[in-house]
């Protein structure tokens, strides 16, 4: 099957987007350019399920494996006869099933902004924007090169930087922006280093190639990468951390995480589609890309298992105790992002091992969509109060009735109740912890009870609690929304609803043949269990209004408190920073750079003009001064050309 | 006339041409550097004409290069006094020291 | 000591006196005249050498027409009652030096070149040396002769330009 011939139409349309928005669209299109925004991506949708129907189901397989198909190679830049730079498009299940998940998550999102950010003075300039990113992220997923990818993951830190300081007046959105490329750009330090030493170890930068090289026991490179060693680790230890900082960096991973509950100052939207689905999965989707090379090194898959687990408890700890209604979004995405990666990291490879690696992307997959609305559906209540604040909000399930119950379905699904699609990736996650680890399986099970508990206290603080704000804010409302903020908000409930039927593991699983995915009954009643005691819990607490959460935050005491303040991460970063970084490296670079380099530079110009001021007083415009050199010249070329040039 | 040495004679011009170099090195007014210039110019003279006399008695070159020298040296001095005249009028003053303007 | 050898010492030492006095004095009409007795010193030595035709031009020429010229200008710039400024000190010392080293330099070089005098007779009369200025053949001087009349003409013209007072347009 020929896909080359619309493969690349897929990214291209929404670059094109960007393009033409960025150029014309302030002066031209203004208002229109939404339409041509949504338009272009709705096109790229719909060839993006094309292309997943052509793979998973009419010719991807062969045999019973699902191949690695490469639609596109052209050689950049060539530095040796083995490592050269091909700009390519590989499709492989995971690269396939990313593809439907951007662009649909981004079409939805495209919709919703034509109502959200209506009236906006930069209207063309945000939707050419997301155009960049939709781009950016689409190329990530297709890249079939580890050096493409870097290019491509700057692309997206670049775009996500745009979006988040799309209100540049406000200091506190141009500090988060800030924050977050800088974060993530330091984490890309990691990521670079850890290219560089894969790419000299398995002598190529190619996907397909490397992992063959160092995956298989017996070729040279993978004797190469393991007997060479620094520090006591080996140096595919390395390179796979390495790779991994920058995933966590991207993914909001402990300790990279601090810069993604700034991110909110974004326009909501944008933090549905970027650090929500799609941006901050890029981690995930790294780690799953080099997974056979993770697989066969214990000690790179412990610490992906290590920081997942930790990440997903520490932000279901803060998100308990948060106010703003999508910073507690935030750290929910960071917490369900800890699930993915500590699923990649207990999963073996092959049969029933493989289970986490499925389980990790079915997750990424239904996690997508239901995060997505959470968030949208947070945009249309922040539309509608003006505040961001769970204070001033309340009762309002009556005045927004859609949004109320698409809300209602993304809790339910998020807290792993069947039958929406959060139960069934979230189960099979457990399973596989379950059958790797027990220390795991009981943090990941504490976890979905905290989960469970803090999304439906944001549900209840939201749309149950003050029953007398609804009729205050119906005097001065302007109803739900628009059509269009609605259409999104209906069509992620319905693929909420429906996408946990999917049997994920038939396409997607870590060495490409189908796995079967069974139902445990037995095993899914604890999880299930101990979610539901979550959501009573919160239902007692803030289905109506009391003082009930007071006095459990006053008899937590220190622990509330520090949760609260997100456990101080920031703060011990900004001492790291301010304190020595700035006063040891910052300053004294400085002093070196303003007084000897530029004082090189300087002296040597001071220097030049003092001689040159010496040697300007020959010119004094007498004459008989210039007699008197003339003379001078004379006699010595004289006494020279008689004396002392012997001929 | 064999009896006075050719050396005695170009001493003789030779000092004549460093006495106007003294004054041309030395002078302030623009006058007496172009008399100090014309001392210069007759001690070459005196050159020409004892060379011619002592060593190329058959010739005349050295009495037509004098010829010549002095007609050239007229010329000039009537131009050196047409400039000093007009940077007369611009200074109102012909000491050299004024003369500056291509200082740096 | 025959009588030419000294009356070319007295000659040459008057030569000598007048040029000094002239570059040294302070007053500048007795420079302008220190140097027509100068240079009438050098006419005598002409006649001494035997060229008449050219002591002859020398007076004619340099003693009276180019010192004129130069007490013309004097009077011209009226500078004839004014004493002159001396140099400063230090151009002077390197006046002095310069000169003293340079008399020195080039009377060393004559005084050990050896120069061998010709035994021929001098034969300058004028009708000899009016045949070769005015020969056309191998020898003859016309070409320079030409270019010389050329060179006085465009002289003049160019001392009328330069020395012409242009008088302002408007009164």
């Amino acid at each position: 099957m020929n896909y080359s011939s619309y493969i690349a139409l897929i990214p291209l349309l929404p670059l094109a987007g960007f393009v033409l928005l960025g150029i014309f669209g302030r002066k031209y299109f203004n208002q229109a350019s939404g339409i041509i925004g949504t338009g272009l991506l709705l096109i790229s949708a719909i060839l993006s399920v094309y292309t997943a129907y052509q793979y998973f189901f009419i010719d991807g397989k062969v045999g019973d494996t699902y191949q690695t198909i490469t639609a596109f190679k052209f050689t950049w830049l060539t530095f040796s006869e083995n490592v050269s730079i091909d700009m390519g498009i590989i499709l492989d299940p995971i690269s396939v099933m990313m593809l439907v998940v951007v662009t649909f998550v981004s079409l939805m999102v495209h919709i919703f902004s034509l109502g959200y950010m209506k009236g906006e003075e930069r209207f063309a300039t945000y939707f050419a924007f997301l155009g960049l990113f939709t781009f950016s992220m689409l190329g990530l997923v297709i890249s079939s090169n580890l050096f493409q990818i870097y290019m491509f993951w700057e692309l997206v830190g670049v775009s996500s930087y745009l979006l988040i300081g799309y209100y540049f007046n406000k200091p506190s959105a141009v500090a988060a922006s800030k924050k977050a490329f800088i974060v993530t750009r330091f984490a890309d330090l990691g990521f670079l280093i850890g290219i560089l030493i894969l790419a000299f170890y398995g002598e190529s930068l190619d996907f397909k190639t490397i992992i063959a090289n160092l995956s298989s026991q017996q070729s040279t490179q993978f004797a190469a990468i393991t007997s060479a060693s620094f520090v006591g680790i080996s140096a595919i230890t390395w390179g796979l951390t390495l790779v991994f900082m920058g995933g966590a960096g991207k993914s909001a991973m402990f300790p990279l995480h601090i810069w993604l509950p700034d991110a909110m100052e974004g326009p909501t939207p944008v933090s549905a589609l970027i650090h929500a689905a799609t941006m901050v999965v890029a981690g995930v989707f790294l780690v799953a890309r080099l997974f056979p090379l993770f697989v066969i090194n214990e000690s790179a898959l412990s610490v992906v298992r290590i920081i997942g687990v930790v990440s997903a408890l520490f932000a279901a700890i803060i998100a308990c105790t948060q106010t703003d209604i999508k910073r507690v979004l935030a750290y929910s995405t960071m917490s369900q992002i800890g699930y993915m990666m500590f699923a990649l990291g207990v999963s073996g490879t092959g049969g029933e091992e493989g289970l986490g690696y499925s389980a990790s992307m079915f997750h990424l997959f239904t996690h997508a969509f239901f995060k997505s609305l959470l968030f949208l559906g947070a945009g249309a209540v922040i539309h509608l109060v003006h505040s961001n604040d769970m204070k001033d909000m309340g009762g309002l399930r009556k005045l927004m009735p859609i949004t109320h119950i698409s809300f209602l379905i993304a809790c339910l699904a998020i807290s792993g109740v069947p039958p929406f699609a959060g139960f069934f990736s979230k189960e099979e996650i457990l399973l596989a912890a379950y059958n790797s680890s027990m220390t795991v399986y009981a943090i990941a099970l504490l976890t979905s009870g905290l989960t469970a508990f803090y999304m439906f206290r944001l549900y209840f603080s939201i749309f149950w609690n003050k029953t007398q704000n609804a009729e205050s804010l119906e005097h001065n409302a302007h109803g739900e929304g628009t059509f269009s903020m609605k259409l999104p908000l209906i069509l992620l409930a319905a693929a909420t609803v429906l996408v946990g039927f999917i049997p994920f593991g038939t396409f997607v699983s870590s060495d490409g043949k189908a796995l079967e995915s069974h139902f445990h009954l037995m095993f899914s009643i604890t999880p299930v269990a101990i979610g539901l005691a979550g959501i009573f819990l919160a239902m007692w607490m803030y289905k109506t209004e009391n003082n009930k959460p007071q006095q459990v935050s006053t008899a937590l005491g220190g622990l509330y408190k520090a949760a609260y303040g997100k456990f101080y991460i920031d703060e011990v970063y900004s001492f790291i920073t301010k304190k020595i970084i700035f006063n040891f490296i910052g300053r004294p670079a400085a002093w070196i750079d303003k007084n000897i380099v530029d004082g090189m530079v300087n002296g040597t110009a001071a220097g030049t003009a003092k001689i040159s001021s010496l040697i300007k007083g020959i010119q004094s415009g007498k004459v008989q001064n210039y007699a008197l050199y003339f003379f001078a010249g004379i006699i010595s070329l004289a006494i020279v050309f008689i004396y002392l040039w012997k001929q | 006339m064999n009896e006075v040495p050719v050396t005695h004679i170009l001493f003789v011009s030779t000092a004549l041409f460093f006495i106007g170099m003294y004054g041309l090195f030395t002078r302030r007014n623009l006058i007496t550097m172009l008399m100090s210039i014309e001392l210069m110019l007759n001690s070459v003279n005196i050159n020409f004409v004892a060379f011619n006399k002592y060593l190329y008695p058959q010739k005349l070159d050295g009495i037509f290069f004098t010829i010549f020298i002095i007609t050239i040296a007229a010329a000039e001095a009537a131009v050196a006094i047409a400039i000093i005249i007009n940077l007369y009028r611009s200074h109102h003053s012909i000491d050299v020291e004024d003369t500056t303007e291509m200082k740096y | 000591m025959t009588a030419s050898q000294i009356i070319f010492y007295l000659i040459s030492a008057f030569i000598l006196s007048m040029g000094i006095l002239s570059v040294t004095t302070r007053k500048i009409f007795r420079s302008a005249i220190w140097l027509l007795f100068s240079l009438i010193g050098v006419a005598s030595l002409y006649f001494w050498m035997d060229v008449q035709f050219i002591a002859a031009v020398q007076i004619v020429v340099y003693v009276g027409g180019i010192v004129v010229l130069i007490i013309f200008s004097i009077f011209l710039t009226q500078q004839s009652g004014k004493e002159m400024a001396k140099a400063p000190l230090a151009r002077t010392i390197a006046g002095a030096l310069a000169v003293f080293f340079g008399f020195a330099f080039s009377y060393m070089l004559i005084y050990q070149y050896g120069f061998k005098p010709a035994e021929q007779p001098f034969d300058t009369n004028v009708a000899r040396i009016g045949n070769a200025m005015l020969n056309v053949e191998l020898g003859g001087y016309s070409l320079p002769f030409e270019v010389v009349s050329i060179l006085l003409l465009a002289a003049m013209v160019g001392c009328i330009v330069i020395a012409l007072k242009i008088k302002p347009e408007e009164k």
